[in-house]
């Protein structure tokens, strides 16, 4: 089962790796959004300093879902879908590599963008921990949360709205304890309740939205 | 005496509101196959989905202890990959080398070949390749002969000759004979349509 689920994950990652352009494109879309605000906002420092956790938060939050149309979709449509669920490890299982996979290849490299962002923006580095802890954390809540709507809107038609529809309100607790824990250093408070809450909702998702996201794939399976 | 591979007794199975097998039994012993036969709408696929365990029965039981490898009518194939990078999931979980697998299948020249490159008797031969890789000894087959020339149509035949004589299990879907030797048939008919479906 273990070496089953590790071989899965390892093919996951290298499809991935191979159809890059997936990550690019999500990479490049945070970028360009974040880069748009101070052209909304206006060029000034002391504004982008207080918008910029925040801005990040929600380009974080947008960035995460167009590769997520994809995750299960591809292996949906050229029958691949039906061979994973046979390979042993469940249909939760299935769904927890695939989900692994995302946050590996999107929410590592949106994290790593976050920091000359946060640069631009005026941040301090005596932010940029509790930022990037929170982004971490909340990231790998997104993906979860994320693949378990991909799951479950899969094989229905206009899935692709559902997508965002369905996975922005749900990610919506995620987005107020992370932006709350990385205005904390701004403010002066402390990060703490705020991360707790965040840990709180990962440690929610973690087992449930595997399940829920085995559910949709076996319902689309049949 | 070793248990069925697998056992079906009197299955029904809705899709959506629609009856597509209705009181369904038969088993499979080892060294056994099992040829579904019907027209188009029968079912066949559905029973084999059963029997795989992706396709819940809405009545009756159905026991299968075993792995399956499965082969569905669509071939699972990355179009980007090439053949060895295709088959090697399956080779790290199951037998064989790959060398003895493509050589079987006459796919030793296209390894290196990416797969949407290839034509739709090519990529039916490599889902077939796989399943040869796989060490369940149930193997499902939907239509496996869909695409093949007169040689690759020996080779299959070939190759599950040979599993079965290794105490092995087949169960396929085709319309046209199959070169397997010693074979049971299940032949399914087309539920009849209920009256007034179309008012």
């Amino acid at each position: 089962m273990n070496s089953a689920f590790r071989a899965l994950t390892a093919r996951e990652l290298r499809l991935a790796f191979f159809f890059g352009a997936d990550t690019l494109a999500s990479l490049l879309f945070f970028i360009l959004c974040a880069a748009l605000f101070p052209l909304a906002l206006g060029p000034s420092p002391a504004l982008l300093h207080q918008m910029g956790p925040g801005i990040l938060w929600v380009c974080m939050l947008l960035a995460g879902f167009p590769p997520l149309e994809r995750l299960f979709n591809q292996d949906f449509e050229d029958g691949s879908l039906d061979q994973l669920m046979l390979y042993g490890v469940g249909p939760a299982g299935v769904a927890l590599s695939k989900i692994i996979t995302h946050w590996m290849t999107t929410g590592i490299p949106l994290l790593i963008a976050a920091i000359p962002l946060g640069l631009m923006f005026g941040l301090e580095s005596r932010e940029f921990p509790v930022l990037l802890g929170s982004l971490a954390l909340g990231s790998a809540s997104l993906s979860l949360i994320g693949g378990m709507i991909a799951a479950i809107s899969l094989g229905a038609r206009r899935g692709n709205i559902l997508l965002p529809l369905l996975g922005l309100p749900l990610s919506v607790p995620i987005l107020i304890f992370g932006a709350a824990a990385s205005y904390a250093a701004q403010l002066g408070l402390s990060p703490a309740s705020n991360l707790y809450l965040l840990g709180a909702c990962f440690c929610l998702c973690l087992p449930l939205c595997p399940l829920a996201a085995g559910m949709g794939l076996k319902e689309a399976c049949r | 005496m070793p248990p069925p591979l697998v056992e079906l007794s009197s299955i029904s199975v809705f899709r959506g509101e629609r009856l597509v097998l209705k009181n369904i039994s038969t088993h499979l012993e080892a060294c056994q196959a099992l040829l579904l036969t019907g027209p188009n709408g029968a079912g066949k696929s559905t029973l084999l989905r059963v029997i795989a365990g992706l396709c819940p029965v809405s009545s009756g039981t159905m026991e299968r202890p075993c792995d399956v490898a499965w082969l569905g009518h669509l071939d699972a194939l990355k179009p980007a990959l090439t053949v060895r990078e295709n088959l090697q999931f399956s080779l790290k979980l199951g037998q064989g080398t790959l060398k003895d697998c493509l050589a079987s299948l006459s796919l030793t020249a296209l390894a290196d070949r990416p797969v949407r490159l290839l034509s739709a008797g090519q990529k039916r031969r490599v889902a077939l390749a796989r399943i040869t890789l796989s060490k369940a000894p149930l193997w499902l087959l939907d239509e496996p002969s869909v695409g093949l020339d007169q040689a690759s149509l020996e080779q299959l035949g070939t190759i599950m000759n040979t599993h079965l004589a290794q105490g092995g299990g087949i169960i396929a879907t085709s319309h046209v004979p199959l070169p397997l030797g010693h074979h049971h048939t299940l032949k399914l008919q087309a539920p009849p349509v209920p009256a007034g479906v179309f008012l």
